[in-house]
């Protein structure tokens, strides 16, 4: 079984809202920047970070955040999983960060990228931003903003397709038979 | 994108290009961990990296050291010198005796060609070739591509010529393989003596003229001239071997002034390359350094995730082993 979550314009809603509600909470809060894990929280957040900017009428820097060394299942896996470049063209001490990713789940890539952003610097505060939040979280973390909260089972696949890398924009549900 | 299946790392011969495509791409990733102010990631941690160099080198194993540190392993360092092989121990034992301290990657180099071929067969765990005899040496050989692909911007349809001891050397060897799989043009070059006429088989041109052999290259590689090896059999005197395949200012006019030099060292000064081209604008030998370490982290990581599951040979006795 097949369902659509979110359509392109549900994405770009979305965004925008969450571009909107992290102005409002981090106004006059220092330097604001946008991490995003690779590779689809990347593409949302050079979006997100694109609206800010309309926003705020001032840059704001984004990076892409690659988190394969810091998995915590990386020895129980048959084969190393390939390792893309982190890319954080400012220094990330002293900003505060909004780490984006496409859907928080077990709560387990998120952990890693903020062991990731530690070995890069000190932020002076990370805040997190996901599209879709499908809950079952195994680690006690919780996201500052949130496009859709998504009620499902643990088995469903929830998969978030965007035009830079997939050709279109769309969430969808495919619920797996148990 | 192919993924690594291999548990070991024995040399560039029997790999795929899209397996020398994986390492420089996941080494262009690892890169950028060495320039952070925290040099180190977690991903082998809690793993072992024995480092067992039977033969001297201070470069290579360094540069293994690092990078294994760089990926929080744990490191167990023999030298030749100081270790059991002395007393006699066949390097297989010695292999199998790392092996069952639980090392998960044994990074091996000897003089005599197949021995890492050999000990891997006799063991499960991970062995990467630091080089062996005149065999391969083929983080170096990656190295190189790397640093070309860095420096050109591609490998395909270079000219490469590689000049010196083609004979003994196993950078050579490996070079050849990885640069001809990724579409470049190898051309040998050196004393009759030293480079052997059958390599043409393996896709080479040979030139015994280095200003002819130098005329359109876009990268020139010179090899050491192993003085502890006794060259001068090979060759009438030092002082001939660089006045013919010496690299100085007045070979390099003639050839493209964006030529690149490189050198896998350490470079004997006024002998294969004159001081002032080893420090020149067109050298990238520092270069070729600072990548060694990208690569050898992306070989060790590769490899250290590959050797979970995988089957092995199992062990055949062999009454004395190969010995050191």
């Amino acid at each position: 079984m097949k369902g659509s979550v979110l359509d392109a314009e549900g994405i770009r809603k979305s965004v925008a809202r969450i571009a909107h509600e992290i102005v409002e909470r981090n106004r006059n809060n220092g330097r604001l920047c946008v991490v995003g894990i690779r590779t689809r929280g990347d593409h949302l957040a050079r979006r997100l970070a694109k609206i800010l900017q309309e926003i705020t009428g001032s840059p704001v820097p984004v990076g892409a955040l690659d988190i394969t060394l810091y998995r915590d299942d990386l020895s129980r896996l048959e084969a190393s999983p390939v390792v893309h470049a982190t890319e954080i063209p400012f220094d990330v001490s002293g900003c505060r960060i909004i780490v984006v990713d496409d859907v928080l789940f077990t709560g387990r890539t998120v952990r890693a990228a903020m062991d990731a952003l530690a070995d890069l610097g000190r932020p002076e505060a990370v805040e997190l931003a996901v599209l879709v939040d499908r809950g079952h979280r195994e680690l006690p973390i919780k996201p500052d903003y949130v496009g859709k909260n998504l009620p499902t089972a643990k088995e469903d696949l929830v998969q978030v397709r965007l035009t830079e890398s997939d050709g279109l924009d769309e969430v969808v549900i495919e619920a797996r038979a148990a | 994108m192919t993924h690594w299946t291999r548990k070991d790392l024995l040399g560039l011969e029997e790999l795929t290009k899209e397996e020398l495509e994986l390492l420089l791409q996941q080494a262009e990733a690892f890169k950028e961990v060495s320039l952070r102010p925290i040099k180190k990631v977690p991903a082998l941690r809690g793993r072992t990296v024995a480092l067992c160099f039977l033969e001297p080198s201070t470069r290579t194993r360094a540069s293994f050291e690092l990078a294994a540190k760089r990926l929080s392993a744990d490191i167990l360092s023999f030298q030749g010198a100081s270790s059991s092989i002395v007393k006699g121990e066949s390097v297989l034992d010695t292999a199998r005796n790392i092996e069952a301290m639980r090392v998960d990657v044994l990074v091996l180099r000897h003089n005599t060609s197949g021995v890492a071929a050999a000990v891997a067969r006799g063991v499960r765990c991970s062995v990467v070739n630091a080089g062996d005899g005149s065999h391969e040496h083929p983080t170096q050989g990656l190295v190189d591509l790397y640093t070309i692909r860095e420096k050109k911007g591609r490998i395909e349809g270079l000219n490469v010529v590689i000049v010196g001891d083609i004979l003994h050397s196993r950078v050579a060897r490996s070079d050849l393989w990885g640069l001809t799989k990724m579409g470049a043009k190898v051309t040998l070059c050196g004393p009759p003596t030293l480079v052997p006429i059958v390599m043409e088989n393996l896709g080479a041109r040979i030139s015994y003229r280095l200003e002819e052999a130098l005329e359109g290259a876009d990268v020139v590689i010179a090899l050491r001239l192993q003085l502890e090896r006794q060259q001068e059999q090979y060759i009438p005197s030092f002082r001939e071997y660089t006045r013919l395949y010496g690299i100085d200012r007045a070979k390099l006019e003639r050839a493209k002034p964006d030529l690149i030099v490189m050198h896998p060292g350490p470079v004997n000064r006024g002998l294969e390359l004159s001081p002032e081209v080893a420090d020149g604008p067109q050298s990238v030998i520092l270069d070729q350094v600072t990548n060694g370490i990208a690569v050898r982290m992306a070989a060790l990581y590769l490899v250290s995730g590959a050797h979970q599951g995988q089957a092995t040979e199992l062990p055949e006795p062999s009454p004395q082993g190969v010995r050191a």
